[in-house]
């Protein structure tokens, strides 16, 4: 009777192990699913509890106002809002048409050595750590030059962005559907021609989905900035240009004075605050907190929307 | 009969639109020059922090790098070593990615394998919007809202836990500050940072897995974990450890909300549950207040080490990643 007996217990064994497998089956898979439930714990922890806060001490005078002395009630932020504004339009003004000309070159050779390097550049770029930018930027601009500024932040802002933007723009070049510019070559448009006024429109709502992107991540940025625009609580665009046109200076001279000086932006005025003791200097650093984030989860969101809608279009 | 108009050679328009056509050479040109303006730029940085720390290359040589039982970071007497900030960078980053790695790839598995079709755009999305929030503001909530809520508790535990235990205790040895300020810190900030990173490009290597694999799977009556476990993750592997090195990358350079949390020490300690500092948490706090060329010169040594590190981690993973790419053939599941 013995095989009868060890059969008996293979038979009962193999009932457990399949038992054991479909246990192991739930409960691993359960895992997973509580797993992705547990990280999006901290993003609504953190995006609740910024507005929770933020929202508190947000009023008209934040928005509109320098900042005042410490121990004084009120005042605002405005110093680092125009400050954010003049580093956002100096980068997008470096980055833009060396990225975009750059992705042309990658679109079209993307098999040349030229084209596989700056592939491999873009990637290379795209990892470096901000804090060396600013090190290199303050090496290379600030060093010489003797002082901080606004346009060698912008100039560290920039190298942030070309990876974004050379990206971005590239693939939605490649997009483009081939027919239209075989078509455009095909009636006699020289190759320039068919890129600027065939492929460049054709992709252009795309491309500026890029450059949202980048000014997104740009914006809250705060290491490269540290040692290239130092951050200013005096600056004020009013009075330097009030300042500019009353004692007749020239264009030229008064956008000088707006980008040779230290200037503030909203994530450096945040870090210098949250480090302050003071409850007043606090509360604004949790306002400034809001700001941004609602500014940058806007721009992505909408970015994403938009690139997600365009491939399901063109991809049928 | 009307003529029809055709232009003759030498007409002033067939000039104009073959001369437009010499737009050609200064477009290429132009494009040239930017992809060789970018491909300068990396190069241009290597070589700038190369140039600047040539002063403590020559004075310190490999010693400002190297291991060493107690380095020496002394701006006033001039003698500089590095070894506590590596150190202070390493072990952030790399409990960081303990901590990411089983998170990160249990939710690419679910969001490329089980979550239901309508679900998985906008979950996905979530988790890459947390990469998306600015990091001073990952450090403001961290400094108010995490570190008493979540680290200091972690740490008391993990202190009990291993404190007493010989070997571990160098790393756990307590008590965590009140404050929370720490490693810890710092290591479970830069886990949430770096989640989203890994899941992205997880996820995305696991939807190039082609379906013939599944089925065989199913075929041979795996269950579902056992296809995902035994299957689907060892042909994703190399993405996968791409994705880590990645993530590992991000971690590695990260600044300012690491350096909100994690208490600035110079100290040289190895445990965890200690405040210190890392290489760029240094830089962002000492750099500007730099007492003399030699101090500017060694951060910008501490710089180029970063670099150099990211760069190699970088190559890396696009090496690991294109592997994968490489070999998956093109009719992968969509």
């Amino acid at each position: 009777m013995t095989t009868t007996r060890f059969q008996e217990l293979i038979a009962k064994n193999e009932v457990a192990h399949a038992r054991r497998r479909r246990i192991t089956n739930a409960v691993m898979l359960t895992i997973t699913g509580l797993l992705t439930l547990l990280a999006l714990v901290p993003l609504f922890w953190i995006v609740g509890y910024v507005i929770y806060r933020g929202g508190s001490t947000l009023n008209l005078d934040f928005f509109t106002q320098l900042a005042r002395p410490l121990g004084m009630a009120g005042g605002g932020v405005l110093f680092s809002i125009e400050g954010t504004a003049v580093l956002t339009v100096l980068s997008c003004l470096f980055a833009i048409p060396p990225g975009v000309l750059a992705a042309f070159y990658v679109a079209r050779n993307p098999n040349t050595p030229l084209g596989v390097a700056l592939r491999f550049g873009t990637d290379v770029l795209a990892g470096v750590p901000s804090i060396v930018m600013g090190l290199f930027i303050y090496t290379l601009i600030v060093v010489p030059e003797k002082h901080y500024s606004a346009w060698a932040g912008g100039l560290a802002l920039a190298i942030l962005m070309l990876p974004v933007i050379i990206r971005t723009t590239e693939e939605m070049l490649k997009l483009v559907p081939h027919t239209m510019r075989e078509a455009s070559l095909g009636l006699g448009a020289p190759e320039w021609k068919t890129s600027l006024s065939v492929m460049f429109p054709a992709a252009l709502n795309g491309i500026i989905t890029g450059f949202l992107l980048a000014i997104a991540r740009s914006v809250g940025e705060t290491a490269p900035l540290l040692f290239t625009a130092l951050g200013n609580e005096q600056y004020d665009l009013g009075t330097i240009v009030r300042g500019g046109i009353q004692s007749h200076q020239s264009l030229f001279a008064i956008i000088g004075r707006i980008i040779n000086q230290p200037v503030d932006s909203l994530p450096l005025t945040l870090w210098k605050y949250a480090q302050q003791p003071y409850p007043e200097r606090i509360n604004q650093s949790w306002g400034v907190a809001l700001v941004l984030m609602i500014f940058v989860l806007l721009i992505e969101i909408i970015a994403r929307l938009y690139v997600e809608s365009r491939k399901r279009a063109l991809q049928g | 009969m009307k003529k029809i108009s055709v232009p003759q050679k030498n007409h002033w328009l067939a000039r104009f639109q073959r001369s437009t056509h010499y737009g050609d050479i200064p477009w290429s040109a132009l494009i040239i020059i930017a992809s060789f303006l970018v491909l300068a730029l990396v190069i241009a940085i290597g070589w700038m922090l190369w140039q600047q720390s040539a002063d403590t290359r020559a004075q310190f040589g490999w010693s400002f790098i190297l291991p060493t039982s107690n380095s020496v970071w002394d701006p006033l007497k001039g003698v500089y070593q590095s070894w506590t900030f590596i150190y202070g960078t390493l072990i952030t980053s790399l409990f960081a990615i303990i901590f990411a790695i089983p998170i990160s790839v249990g939710i690419a598995v679910f969001l490329a394998e089980l979550c239901p079709e309508p679900l998985r755009l906008p979950l996905g999305w979530m988790i890459e919007l947390l990469a998306a929030i600015p990091s001073v503001v990952y450090g403001l909530w961290g400094i108010f809202v995490f570190l008493p809520n979540v680290v200091v508790p972690v740490g008391q535990g993990l202190a009990a836990a291993f404190g007493q235990i010989p070997l571990l205790n160098t790393f756990f040895i307590g008590p965590i500050p009140l404050s929370g300020s720490s490693r810890l810190a710092a290591a479970m900030i830069l886990t949430i940072m770096i989640v989203p990173t890994i899941t992205a490009i997880s996820r995305d290597v696991l939807l190039a897995i082609p379906n013939t694999q599944r089925e065989a799977a199913m075929g041979m009556g795996s269950t579902r974990w056992e296809m995902i476990w035994q299957v689907l993750l060892p042909y994703g592997l190399s993405g996968i450890l791409g994705a880590i090195i990645l993530g590992l990358g991000r971690a590695l350079g990260e600044t300012m909300a690491v350096t909100m949390v994690i208490g600035n020490s110079l100290e040289a300690t190895n445990s965890l549950l200690k405040p210190g500092s890392t290489m760029a948490s240094l830089l962002a706090n000492q750099f500007k207040e730099a007492v003399s060329q030699l101090h500017t010169d060694a951060m910008i040594e501490i710089g180029l080490t970063l670099f150099v590190i990211t760069l190699i981690l970088n190559l890396i993973a696009r090496f690991l990643v294109w592997q994968v790419a490489r070999r998956t053939p093109q009719e992968a599941r969509a």
